[in-house]
């Protein structure tokens, strides 16, 4: 319990997705504008993060891995060169449900983030989470806290971004650098204060 | 007054349509540091005080006046103390042999006059270099130079250890004021602390000059660890060995960046900066309560292998930047939260933080800092919380 816990912590502050490897910046600066809007991105993206990280880790288990298909009686089958494809697919699968769902029972959020909900497909920080996955050879609940956690501190980034460009909205910001540059410098500044967590050991 | 007609006399010049209409900004710079700016609201709505951002300005460069002299002396006692066991060398040890001064550690104004030679080059070169970038920023974007860059150059002069090379003071305060400030556009603009944002920069950029054992103390070969680091390895039992009492932290005998040593110093500006209203108590209220709280919590966690977590929050209040942070970053109001109940929750979350990083954290000896920045990230979203509250419990109320 203690190793999950600390997993978490790690997931959410020490390896930020968004401020420590700058994943998923693509949504990050372009749906960053209005904290309502954030919020309700950073949940949607943790909802598809903390299934697919599980999901992938169950497909890889028991179909992809070296050995995985033993069950099947083909002990010596190794599928792994399929595994980014059908994360992936995965990944798009929960996407188009998650977009479906938020149409019928969310219409406002659904407008509100448009083209950017079917990007979350091509996101980085979700195919970026199920990569560590495998490269870090996380077991079943080890997958679902990373899931969990690592999209909350997407989420969480996101959130504080769209707080810090709803206060810029007050500046004065010289025209050369309005809209997406101040945007980069600002996720600078951000990932700099973020810094206090580097090196924490748990 | 000769000097108010000759300002009246070339006035003109600097407005619009003058000859040297480029130039107004460095003119009402020198205008209002000399005397009270004369424009005055013309639009609704009209709020009467006294107190402008200039007054506010230079209140907070008054209180700091306490940690400059403890700084002064506290920097010419560390050296001339390491002096007489290393001996002394460069063109600063020439200059007091000129004067005939001496290097006596129990002369205070032989330490004052040592300190004054360390402090000196760096506030000068703070000055000049952020000074420039702030100029040409004012006078290419038509806005004015106002006294706001007197308290960041101030406070960034004040956190900055003895021994950093004068370039990288100068790329630290720019780096502080172009990107922490200026493009943002300018004083009341930003959203981080431009002091700590040049600190900052210089402390990724530049680790071995800015931290470490050796760099506290300006003397060649001397070395001799934070009172933090050496509580980070042995606790803060051993500091009484290393000749670190807690009294002596408190009035800042100890090493240290120049204002951030003497507790005492710092509590005076406090005192100050809330008797002129120009600091929140509530960040203040906020920020002890979080270090207190937490710092509380982890003594009572204990740990075997880690001798930070028994360390408890007295000496936090005392080692480090705790207490300059605490005065003169924290309750910044620009960068800070800006509602009241945000406030507590913008110094509580600083307090927690700080004692994170210093404790759990190993790679940083010291969390002020960072404790900072990271709350400053967060505050427009604590105040955009706090506001959602308030809109759905008054909504609940007149339904």
């Amino acid at each position: 319990m203690e190793d999950l816990i600390s997993l978490a912590v790690k997931a959410i502050f020490v390896e930020n997705l968004a401020l420590s490897f700058f994943l998923g910046m693509c949504t990050f600066i372009a749906v960053s504008k209005k904290i309502s809007t954030a919020i309700g991105l950073g949940i949607s993206v943790m909802i598809v993060q903390s299934i697919t990280v599980p999901a992938n880790n169950l497909i890889l288990t028991y179909l992809l891995a070296p050995g995985a298909l033993a069950w099947a009686g083909f002990p010596e089958i190794d599928l792994t060169f399929l595994g980014l494809i059908s994360y992936i697919g995965v990944i798009a699968a929960l996407v188009q449900i998650l977009e479906m769902v938020l149409d019928k029972y969310f219409p406002p959020l659904y407008n509100a983030l448009g083209v950017f909900l079917p990007l979350i497909t091509v996101n980085c920080a979700i195919l970026g989470g199920s990569l560590f996955m495998v490269e870090r050879g996380y077991d079943f609940s080890e997958s679902l806290t990373y899931g969990v956690s690592s999209g909350f501190g997407w989420a969480l980034a996101i959130t504080a971004m769209a707080g810090v460009r709803e206060k810029l909205k007050y500046s004065d910001i010289p025209d050369g650098l309005q809209g997406l540059g101040i945007t980069f410098i600002t996720a600078g500044l951000m990932a700099m204060a973020f810094m206090s967590f580097s090196g924490v050991k748990l | 007054m000769g000097l108010r007609n000759f300002f009246d006399r070339i006035e003109p010049h600097f407005e619009k349509g003058g000859k040297y209409e480029k130039y107004f900004p460095i003119y009402e710079m020198v205008e209002s540091f000399l005397y009270t700016p004369k424009t005055v609201t013309t639009v609704a709505p009209h709020a009467r005080s006294y107190v402008d951002m200039k007054r506010i300005m230079t209140y907070v460069v008054i209180a700091t006046i306490p940690c400059i002299l403890m700084g002064l002396y506290n920097t010419g006692y560390q050296t001339n103390l390491a002096i007489a066991e290393f001996g002394a060398s460069g063109w600063r040890a020439a200059i007091i042999d000129m004067l005939g001064i001496g290097f006596n550690a129990a002369n205070p104004l032989a330490n004052m006059a040592h300190g004054l030679l360390y402090f000196l080059p760096i506030y000068i070169v703070t000055l000049v270099a952020g000074g420039i970038f702030e100029v040409i920023f004012a006078t290419v974007r038509k806005h004015e130079v106002n006294e706001g860059f007197l308290v960041s150059s101030m406070l960034y002069a004040l956190i900055v250890p003895a021994t950093t090379p004068l370039w990288q003071v100068a790329l630290g305060i720019i780096f502080g004021v172009v990107i922490g400030k200026e493009v943002f556009g300018g004083t009341g603009k930003n959203f981080l602390n431009p002091a700590l944002t040049g600190r900052a920069f210089l402390y990724f950029a530049y680790p071995a000059q800015l931290s470490g054992d050796s760099v506290w103390v300006p003397v060649d070969g001397f070395t001799g660890a934070t009172a933090l680091a050496v509580s980070a390895s042995q606790g803060f039992q051993a500091l009484a060995a290393n000749g670190m009492s807690w009294w002596d932290s408190f009035y800042g005998f100890i090493p240290g960046s120049f204002g951030e040593t003497s507790t005492l110093a710092c509590l005076i500006g406090l005192v100050f900066l809330l008797a002129t209203k120009i600091a929140n108590y509530r960040m203040v209220v906020g920020c002890l309560a979080g270090m207190i709280g937490f710092s509380l919590l982890l003594n009572w966690i204990g740990s075997d292998s880690n001798p930070m977590f028994a360390m408890p929050w007295y000496w936090h209040l005392v080692l480090g930047g705790y207490a300059f942070g605490l005065v003169f970053m924290v309750t910044e109001p620009v960068s800070g939260a800006h509602t009241n109940v945000g406030r507590y929750i913008y110094g509580a979350l600083i307090g927690f933080m700080v004692v994170m990083i210093r404790v759990i954290n190993p790679a940083f000896p010291e969390g002020m800092m960072l404790a900072i920045l990271f709350g400053n990230v967060f505050a427009p979203l604590i105040d955009y919380f706090v506001v959602q509250a308030n809109i759905k419990r008054r909504a609940k109320r007149h339904g």
